[in-house]
């Protein structure tokens, strides 16, 4: 099975979401990340979805998918054109004696510290899976007390988009 | 010939958008002030505006803001006995009259009792709006009295459903429904309006905007495609037409007809095709499936081509799906992109309306023709011809002098006719009334096909019954799906829907029966309902009990002056109790799960193919 990142764009309706995931999960698709927020059509949502699927049962639940009154379009958008990123925030144990190698962590990952107690600090980074997966590798011997995660968020690279057209205008 | 207009295809009921247009024709300049009304007399009048004649239902609690204005309206409205029969009753008027059926309920145990009809006429694509009363917006999500998340409960057996959060709504949202239930692939609508939003004060004014963004149906097909369709159509050795009930929605059978005489291709019909080819049409091998002709499996079976025109490739249909029509190519035609490839793959997918596909085929193939390449389908013919021949439907007559239900069903296709409507509960009946009734004409078989839903019959018979007052309607139920929905024959008996029912009374569930005497070592486990034993319910004292006639038979000498008696009553609903023997059985038969070519013609008889000939 491979990975799929499905860009949804919805009418921005109460509801959409609950049809969109019961879809997937009535068809019998585990959805690995969900992300929803609103485009520069404020009618308009965008959901990125990433499924791990064989080609062919995808085809069929986006085909499901397009059936769905208030969805407007899908693009399956291929990850080797298309910049891919999800938010991490994290709590790391650094007291004293390792904040500085928690610090040089940080900046090698060109994440942030956006919160600092006596003995934690709260990292905030972005970037694909594979870098988050990285930098929590490196973390992880200092302890991590907390962790959260979005989904993935992805557009296309170029200056084609995928958010024009006569669908989204009518909406 | 003329060419079907797009709007003539997409919107066979009266659409909004051509209401719309006629009021806009009426009114050209200065539309009138919008009135103040209620939110309940919009919905009524928005009712009203599109066309509606009758609805089915009962009033309560949520739901009772509307049936004030109801009261007053020009919409018939039918007192039903429980919802269920308020939407089969919805189906079964749609099914046979081609426009949008209307139910109504109020909230909660209301809008479950609608439930199944709502997935049966999901899965058979029939298009009905639903509408039911919710709870004040206030006490939503409160589990207040009668409250049900019915929008949630219907997410997955509607085409789409609404939850009305403003009285000012109300018009758009009916417009949108009946829109969505009535084009494109055809289905399910549901409205649920909150009370208070009923009593809201509002104005009304028509025609709406439907503000359906993301819903455009592809209706015409890809010209490309309908060439390569052509090109393997006039080319192939064993072409077979595979029929299925999207013919019939799209109101297609004239050109289907024309379409298979010009091509010579053998037809079969499924089960929610029976009618959109003549039975008689000596190029018709009759139904496919589980229960299908031994000429119309075979034909699938052994095709080099298969023309899929509105059908799914259904479970039933196909048997064992790894080992179904293993030679032949695919041109699968659906309104429904979802539909193609979803169960097979197909070689030439074509995704528009069947009326259109059909009739630009049509014109694909007379050019195919015209260049000299018509096909040569005389071996295939004989072959099929020799089938026909060799194993035509019947059945033997009970050895211990009961009465066949098979004889019952196909004298009561004789003596009622190809213009009268059939309608079918599900089991073994329903499959008899497939097989030994010849339907000439479209939208005369009417039948719970996806869903299998026991208890379709009667309610579903009464829709019919209002839709085409001047048609005779016959149900041909079980005894079991009888006692599911009989209730509904007092509100057929007291609105003056004089329907016909034909009780295939054999004492079982009868279906179950026959696989537990099948695959179960004749274990009959919870399938005897007694009604042979200890007759009860005596069914002619219960259709006397609802206000109908009530007449029984018994033996086959009494079978024909039965049915023409029941033929002679028009003034009231007539029930006959018709006692068949048990054991009849429904063959041919593919078992569930083995390939087509298990096909058993009889129990322990395999039709002998002839291998050497193919």
């Amino acid at each position: 099975m491979t990975k799929h990142t499905l860009s949804v764009l919805v009418e921005n309706k109460p509801g959409i979401l609950a049809r969109v995931a019961g879809l997937f999960a009535r068809r019998g698709f585990n959805i690995d990340s969900l992300a929803v927020g609103e485009t520069e059509h404020p009618e308009v949502s965008r959901m990125t979805i990433v499924v791990n699927a064989e080609e062919s049962p995808l085809e069929q639940v986006t085909k499901q998918l397009n059936k769905l009154v208030h969805v407007l379009k899908i693009v399956e958008l291929d990850p080797t054109v298309a910049v891919q990123r999800e938010l991490l925030l994290v709590k790391v144990r650094a007291d004293r004696p390792v904040r500085s190698q928690v610090l040089e962590t940080v900046n090698l990952f060109r994440a942030r510290v956006v919160d600092v107690a006596p003995d934690t600090l709260t990292i905030e980074a972005t970037g694909t899976a594979d870098k988050l997966d990285a930098l929590l590798r490196d973390l992880e011997p200092y302890g991590i007390k907390e962790m959260v995660q979005s989904g993935m968020v992805a557009i296309g690279r170029g200056s084609r988009s995928i958010t024009t057209g006569p669908a989204l205008r009518a909406a | 010939m003329t060419r079907p207009t797009p709007e003539t295809l997409a919107h066979r009921a009266p659409s909004p958008a051509m209401l719309a247009a006629a009021a806009n024709a009426a009114n050209p300049a200065t539309p009138p002030a919008p009135a103040k009304v209620s939110g309940a007399v919009s919905l009524v009048k928005s009712l009203e505006a599109l066309g509606v004649d009758v609805m089915f239902g009962i009033p309560g609690g949520a739901i009772l803001p509307a049936y004030d204005p109801i009261y007053d309206s020009a919409v018939r409205h039918i007192l039903v006995r429980h919802e269920q029969g308020a939407g089969h009753a919805a189906t079964g008027y749609a099914q046979a009259t081609g426009k949008v059926g209307v139910c109504i309920a109020t909230s909660g145990p209301g809008a479950t009792n609608l439930v199944t009809p709502i997935a049966d006429a999901y899965m058979d694509s029939v298009p009905i709006v639903a509408i039911t009363g919710q709870v004040a917006r206030p006490a939503i999500g409160t589990d207040a009295f009668q409250e049900a998340d019915i929008q949630g409960i219907t997410l997955p057996i509607t085409k789409h459903n609404y939850l009305v959060t403003t009285a000012e709504e109300i018009p758009r949202v009916l417009a949108e429904a009946f829109h969505l239930a009535s084009t494109g692939r055809p289905g399910p609508v549901l409205v649920d309006i909150p009370k208070d939003v009923l009593q809201a004060q509002t104005t009304f004014s028509w025609p709406p905007t439907l503000e359906l963004p993301g819903y455009r149906p592809t209706l015409h097909p890809h010209g490309k495609q309908i060439r390569e369709a052509a090109r393997l159509m006039t080319s192939a050795r064993r072409p077979v037409l595979y029929v299925g009930g999207g013919v019939l929605k799209a109101q297609a059978t004239e050109s289907l007809r024309k379409l298979a005489e010009l091509t010579g291709i053998p037809v079969v019909t499924t089960l929610m095709a029976r009618g959109a080819f003549p039975d008689s049409h000596p190029q018709h091998l009759g139904m496919p499936g589980m229960h299908g002709s031994v000429s119309a499996v075979y034909a699938l079976q052994k095709a080099d081509l298969l023309v899929a025109l509105g059908a799914r490739f259904d479970d039933r249909v196909t048997g064992k799906l790894d080992s179904f029509a293993p030679d032949a190519a695919i041109v699968h035609a659906d309104i429904d992109p979802a539909e193609i490839g979803k169960n097979r793959t197909a070689d030439v997918p074509i995704v528009g309306d069947a009326r259109h596909v059909i009739d630009e085929l049509i014109q694909a193939v007379s050019a195919e023709r015209a260049a000299g390449r018509a096909g040569d389908r005389s071996d295939w013919w004989a072959q099929l011809d020799d089938l026909r021949k060799r194993y035509p439907l019947g059945w033997e007559d009970p050895t211990d002098g009961t009465l066949a239900p098979q004889y019952v069903i196909k004298r009561l296709g004789e003596i009622a006719g190809p213009d009268a409507i059939y309608v079918a509960g599900v089991g073994q009946h329903q499959m008899w009334a497939s097989q030994f009734i010849s339907y000439e004409k479209p939208h005369t078989w009417l039948n719970s096909g996806g869903a299998g839903t026991m208890g379709y019959a009667v309610p579903a018979a009464m829709g019919a019954k209002i839709g085409k007052p001047d048609t005779t309607v016959w149900a041909i139920d079980g005894d079991g799906c009888f006692q599911m929905t009989n209730q509904e024959l007092a509100t057929c008996a007291l609105e003056g829907i004089p329907v016909k029912v034909a009780i295939i009374n054999n004492g079982n569930l009868g279906m179950v029966r026959q696989w537990q005497t099948l695959f179960y070592g004749e274990r009959y486990s919870n399938t005897d309902l007694g009604t042979h034993k200890h007759r009860i319910p005596d069914f002619v004292k219960l259709a006397e009990a609802l206000g109908c006639i009530g007449l029984r038979c018994e033996s086959a000498d009494d079978v024909d002056k039965t049915i023409k008696a029941a033929m002679e009553i028009n003034d009231a609903p007539v029930v006959i109790d018709f006692v068949v023997g048990k054991d009849a059985m429904v063959w041919p038969m593919v078992a569930a799960g083995t390939s087509n070519d298990e096909i058993m013609f009889a129990r322990d008889m395999r039709p002998s193919f002839d291998e050497d000939d193919l």
